[in-house]
């Protein structure tokens, strides 16, 4: 094993553990907390954004860069190694942690209770999430994916409102029972007579990838095991239920963590692990996934529909769209010709602009719940007199919600389709209806919560202050400019993903 | 000639007035609000001198040909940003800036006061950039984007005054009902990127409009990469988007509602963006259209359906613009039948001389409310004394409407009607024969409304406004009142009269570009030519230019149609007097249905969405959520917790029973072990 140490990844996953770890130790006083939370934030938001800006995505770079290997746990019967890379896959999704970890500890500048402890978790949340990104040895995988439930379960129970014991043993009980599932699989993927590997980089790699020669579980079954770990985490119906829960109940910035970067988990997972290592599985149960897919995208519209409070109506909304990204995977299902690149990206995409449009959104309502104390919709409305910039930012997550071309929505929406027409035709054409479910729901929410007269006791609400209103500009930012310039990241993307389209290709056409 | 940079301009310009809007005066110097104003004036001024030149560019066929720039490529799919200039771009160019110019100049007079009117002045920019935009994409794609984007703005100008609940509700539905129609236009999208590979190897590109063109002809040697079935889903699809935006049956439904926003909103919406928008993309895939008899049998039978439809509802209104808004979607109507019937120029000449006249009138109606503080008809009356400018300019609008010889309306229905008697030769008879009947029952019932309208808002007696409408009803502030302090009868000020006069001389003068009998600086049949010319060059191809020819009698029976619907107007209301009910009130049952809208609405939003789809489908599927699958959840969650506390009973910790377990375990294993021998 070669040893090699960029350092720019290691300092970028474990610099909010580290910023925790000091918070915890020697700073005093609520303020100063707050003060460092928000530098360590902005340093590691500034890092992952290094990472994206100086991943080469010229033609012909390699496909893993900045890598950090170090032997872990050498061979003694285990034989897992330290090893954080990037691809094209994960850079973005690097970003986008960081933009949204960024905006979380902005968010939280109102937390009262247990003011260090809060941090100090939300730090270590973000550590977990970077780490999953990028750790591409599986037992480092597993290890991260695990260590992120820890602080959502704190975050959720004790900071946050509602039935939140409830909620929060719901949502770790849902995830430990994937892993469980998960680490059956690698297990199994390492106990392979001649694999003896963890390191993700071989496994999704044509040469040395898993075949069906010597296995102790069938490569379908390794197939389901991962995808259950990763279904929940997404969630797909009907193991979604988790979601409307934890979300409601959870404070803004988990809600912003948990939307935007910890269902993302669950697609980067099924991308990499999934479609990565099982390429000829992904295809062979390509119209699974779209099938639940499809159903998630308008059963979750639907059922968005009746929702009255506004955080349960934005979790049930993250169903369908998360759905989307099932559909855009399944574009592997082709009978014949050759696959591009397209749907796959779509997910992708749809991971990338769903972290962003949601945080948005949580960010936005997690505003109006703090000023009116409520987030029952009959009893709200009339707010865009009272606060503009809140309406406006609410607007403006809703229409890239809906798809709104200019906006990053629908980019992957429209290329999550074009993918996915081209191999299931008429599935696509009834996930594509859900476009009008999703106008109905959020212009109605919006009307709802923001338009009619102007309420006597909302009288005395003030806008969102600056440092309220920096979280809403940062993400309303990457929303316009991904939505005008979506190259920015579909090349990045295109670079990760190209390797698999290759191998799948070479699946597809035997 | 024109440079490339320059039409772009004329894009962008209302873009940068509607950023600095957006983003400096309101923010930052929003007491200084009627920077705005002028800002995005003087953005659309010169983008219609830019129009202008582009358009004579056009004329005297310089070649405006441009590469188009790449906006994202992913896997097969090349998607490009570009500016298709044909004939029909340029005409649209100089309608929607000169329009929009008007209607926006008309705003510092009609707006003035309002406390979001930086708001405003910013949405306005931004919807007539999205729709300049659309009317420039050489790429499917890229028009798609400014469709969508034509339907948020005009989402955001309709709920402009968004703290009335029926301007909320108003906009909300405009949006959901055109996007209905947006569907099929996306599966259209989706179905051309799924033939991308065969556009490739013809060496087309499938999002390029021009290159879906050449692969909708027939002969092979143009491409033919599109036929049959799938060309006529391809058009439907398509139809489908420009049936929504163009609010024609059964996705009409939103736009009488969209008189909620201002009403120079109104006048833009109805005239030169949106609904113009539907027409447009019919007419921009005309090529396509042409070449599957099923698709252009559809649009010519829906358009003469909505055209007599609309028309009947139009007859009973009391609201002044809803009267114009059911006329809108009418002669909407007829220019969707003229496409479907193939006559691309007289379609697009209609949609011209409908911008001039059309606009005319919603502003009328915008100056008649500033004087009465009302838009319902039965509390006006007597204003062509208070308000003669106002008056001339509505009744030289509403002849055209009507299609009184020699204003602009009656050129354009006419091409029309005549194409519709001439027939097509791809369609059956039977389609031409009831696509003119419809039509002609259309010119009476336009006649008859109009002159209605006229009569019951500037003839007879002054019937107080609202103030009378407020004491009688007794209800809230109708739409309008509030921002414009009730009534003060007098003639509009002149920011406001003027882009009113000139759109005056519009609605007479356009047909001059007709020009059927007389050569009189420009050649015979000017724009039809010049619109064919462009579809023919566009393809290599003859045979879009044959002009019909003028006919006297055609004209005769058109004229006699609309005087006899003048007449009957004249006869029932000109003489009445007094606030007595409407006359057409004594149809009873028929007048009932009509004012009901046909009882679409009810059934739309009562029974479909708020009975069927939201109590019966996410009723269930909500209760199927919370009580199946999340129940399912729960159910496990308890079977565990007491599988363990009843399992747990067994470990008492006493020894002899566990020796017994142990004892009666062996005793079973080798009963089994015995048995399987």
């Amino acid at each position: 094993m070669v040893e090699e140490f960029n350092g720019l990844l290691t300092a970028t996953v474990f610099l909010p553990a580290a910023g925790a770890l000091f918070l915890l130790l020697f700073v005093k006083g609520d303020r100063n907390v707050r003060t460092f939370a928000v530098l360590i934030a902005l340093a590691d938001m500034v890092l992952s954004l290094v990472v994206f800006g100086l991943f080469d995505r010229s033609e012909g770079a390699d496909r893993f860069q900045f890598v950090d290997q170090m032997t872990w746990i050498p061979d003694v019967g285990l034989n897992a190694n330290f090893l954080l890379t990037v691809d094209g896959l994960s850079a973005p999704l690097v970003a986008l942690t960081g933009l949204l970890g960024m905006c979380a500890v902005l968010a939280s500048w109102h937390i009262n209770l247990r003011v260090k402890e809060y941090f100090v978790w939300l730090l270590v949340l973000q550590t977990a999430v970077m780490g999953v990104f990028t750790s591409m040895d599986l037992l480092l995988f597993f290890l991260f994916w695990e260590l992120e439930l820890v602080p959502m379960f704190m975050l959720i129970s004790v900071w946050g409102s509602g039935r939140k014991e409830y909620s929060a043993m719901k949502f770790l009980i849902f995830t430990i029972f994937g892993s469980a599932l998960m680490l059956v699989g690698i297990v199994a993927v390492f106990l392979t007579e001649g694999v003896g590997t963890f390191n993700m980089v071989e496994l999704s790699t044509e040469a040395t990838m898993l075949t069906s020669a010597g296995l102790l579980i069938p490569l379908s079954g390794l197939f389901w095991l991962f995808f259950a770990g990763f279904a929940i985490k997404l969630p797909t119906w009907p193991l979604h239920t988790w979601l409307p829960d934890a979300h409601t109940d959870a404070p803004t910035a988990a809600s912003v963590m948990l939307a935007g970067v910890l269902l993302k988990m669950g697609g980067y997972g099924l991308l990499r692990i999934n479609v990565g290592m099982f390429p000829s599985q992904t295809d062979r149960f390509a119209w699974v996934l779209v099938v639940l897919g499809v159903v998630s995208v308008l059963y979750g519209a639907v059922v968005t529909m009746r929702q009255t409070d506004l955080k349960r109506l934005i979790a049930y909304s993250s169903v369908s769209h998360m759905g989307l990204v099932l559909v855009g995977i399944g574009s592997v299902g082709i009978s014949q010709g050759t696959l591009t690149v397209t749907g796959l990206n779509g997910a992708a995409m749809q991971l990338f602009t769903h972290g962003t449009v949601t945080g948005l959104l949580f960010l936005a309502v997690g505003l109006v719940y703090e000023k009116t104390h409520t987030r029952y919709i009959p009893d709200l409305g009339g707010l865009a007199g009272r606060m503009p910039v809140v309406a406006v930012a609410m607007l403006i997550a809703g229409l890239a919600s809906l798809g709104l071309p200019g906006l990053s929505g629908f980019v992957s929406e429209l290329l999550v389709f074009m993918g996915a027409y081209t191999a299931y035709d008429w599935p696509t054409i009834l996930a594509v209806s859900g476009i009008v479910l999703a106008a109905g729901y959020i212009l109605w929410m919006i009307e709802r919560t923001f338009f009619g007269p102007q309420r006597e006791r909302f009288a005395h609400l003030t806008d969102a202050s600056l440092v309220e209103a920096a979280p809403l500009a940062l993400m309303i930012v990457t929303i316009i400019g991904v939505g005008v310039w979506p190259a920015l990241l579909t090349d990045v993307f295109e670079s990760g993903l190209n390797p698999m389209v290759d191998v799948l290709n070479g699946v597809i056409n035997k | 000639m024109i440079t490339e940079a320059l039409i772009w301009a004329i894009f962008l310009l209302p873009l940068g007035s509607f950023a600095f809007s957006a983003l400096v005066v309101r923010p930052f110097f929003n007491r200084y609000s009627l920077v705005s104003g002028i800002v995005t004036i003087g953005a659309l001024g010169t983008a219609f001198a830019f129009s202008i030149w582009t358009l004579r560019s056009v004329i005297v066929h310089h070649d405006l040909n441009f590469e188009p720039i790449e906006w994202l490529e992913v896997g097969g799919a090349t998607i490009e940003m570009g500016l298709l200039i044909d004939p029909l771009t340029a005409i649209m160019l100089v309608v929607v800036t000169g329009v929009s110019l008007l209607v926006q100049s008309y705003s510092l007079g009609y707006m003035e006061g309002d406390k979001s009117f930086c708001r405003y002045y910013s949405y306005m920019s931004l919807f007539t950039a999205a729709m300049l935009g659309l009317v420039l994409a050489s790429n499917i794609i890229q028009l798609y984007v400014f469709w969508e984007l034509v339907g948020v703005s005009s989402y955001l100008l309709i709920g402009f005054w968004h703290e009335r609940p029926a301007a909320a509700a108003a906009a909300k539905k405009a949006f959901i009902i055109t996007r209905i129609g947006d569907v099929g236009f996306l599966i259209a999208i989706l179905y051309l990127f799924a033939k991308a590979d065969e556009f490739a190897a013809a060496g087309l590109n499938a999002f390029h409009i021009p290159d879906i063109w050449q692969a909708a002809q027939p002969e092979a040697a143009l491409g033919a990469v599109l036929g049959g079935t799938a060309l006529t889903w391809l058009a439907l699809g398509i139809f489908a988007g420009a049936a929504g935006k163009s609010g024609q049956f059964p996705l009409h439904a939103w736009l009488p509602d969209a008189m909620e926003g201002p009403t120079p909103v109104s006048a833009l919406i109805h005239a030169a963006t949106m609904v113009a928008a539907g027409v447009f993309l019919v007419a921009r895939f005309f090529p396509v259209f042409e070449h599957s008899a099923d698709a252009m049998m559809v649009v010519a039978l829906v358009g003469a359906f909505t055209a007599v439809f609309a028309a009947t509802m139009g007859l009973v209104m009391n609201d002044i613009k809803r009267v114009m808004a059911y006329s809108t979607i009418s002669q909407l109507g007829y220019m969707m039948a003229a496409l479907g019937l193939g006559l691309y120029a007289p379609a697009i000449f209609h949609l011209v001389t409908h911008a001039a006249f059309k606009a005319l009138l919603f502003l009328g109606a915008g100056s008649v409310n500033h004087a009465t503080g009302t838009f319902d008809m039965r509390y006006m009356g007597g204003l062509r004394r208070v308000m003669p400018v106002t008056y001339v300019l509505v009744l030289m609008s509403g002849l055209s409407l009507v299609g009184i010889i020699p204003l602009a309306g009656f050129w354009s229905k006419d091409e029309i009607l005549l194409g519709a008697w001439d027939g097509s030769s791809v369609l059956d008879t039977w389609v031409n024969r009831v696509t003119f009947s419809a039509l002609l029952a259309g010119v009476i019932m336009t006649a008859f409304y109009t002159i209605r309208m006229i009569i019951l808002t500037f003839h007879g007696e002054f019937r107080g406004g609202v103030e009378t409408e407020l004491m009688e009803k007794a209800q809230t502030v109708p739409a309008g009142a509030a921002d414009h302090g009730g009534v003060h009868l007098h003639e509009s000020p002149l920011v406001m009269v003027l882009p009113m006069v000139v759109l005056g001389i519009a609605a007479v003068a356009l047909g001059y570009l007709a020009n059927p009998q007389w050569d009189m600086g420009i050649p015979k049949h000017w724009i039809t030519g010049f619109l064919a010319d462009g579809l023919g060059a566009a393809l290599g191809l003859e045979g879009h230019g044959e002009a019909l020819e003028f006919s006297w009698w055609m004209a005769l029976v058109s004229t006699g149609a609309a005087l006899a619907g003048v007449l009957l107007a004249l006869v029932i209301y000109l003489r009445r007097k007094g606030k007595g009910a409407d006359p057409l009130e004594h149809a009873g049952p028929l007048h009932t249905l009509l004012a009901q809208k046909y009882y679409v609405d009810t059934l739309y939003e009562d029974v479909i969405v708020r009975k069927g789809f939201f109590k019966v489908i996410a009723g269930t599927l909500d209760w199927i959520d919370r009580n199946l699958v999340d129940g399912i959840v729960d159910l496990i969650g308890w079977f565990f917790r007491n599988i363990g506390s009843a399992i747990g009973k067994f470990q008492t910790g006493q020894v002899q029973a566990y020796a017994t377990g142990i004892a009666f375990g062996i005793l079973a294993i080798i009963l089994a072990l015995l048995l399987a021998q």
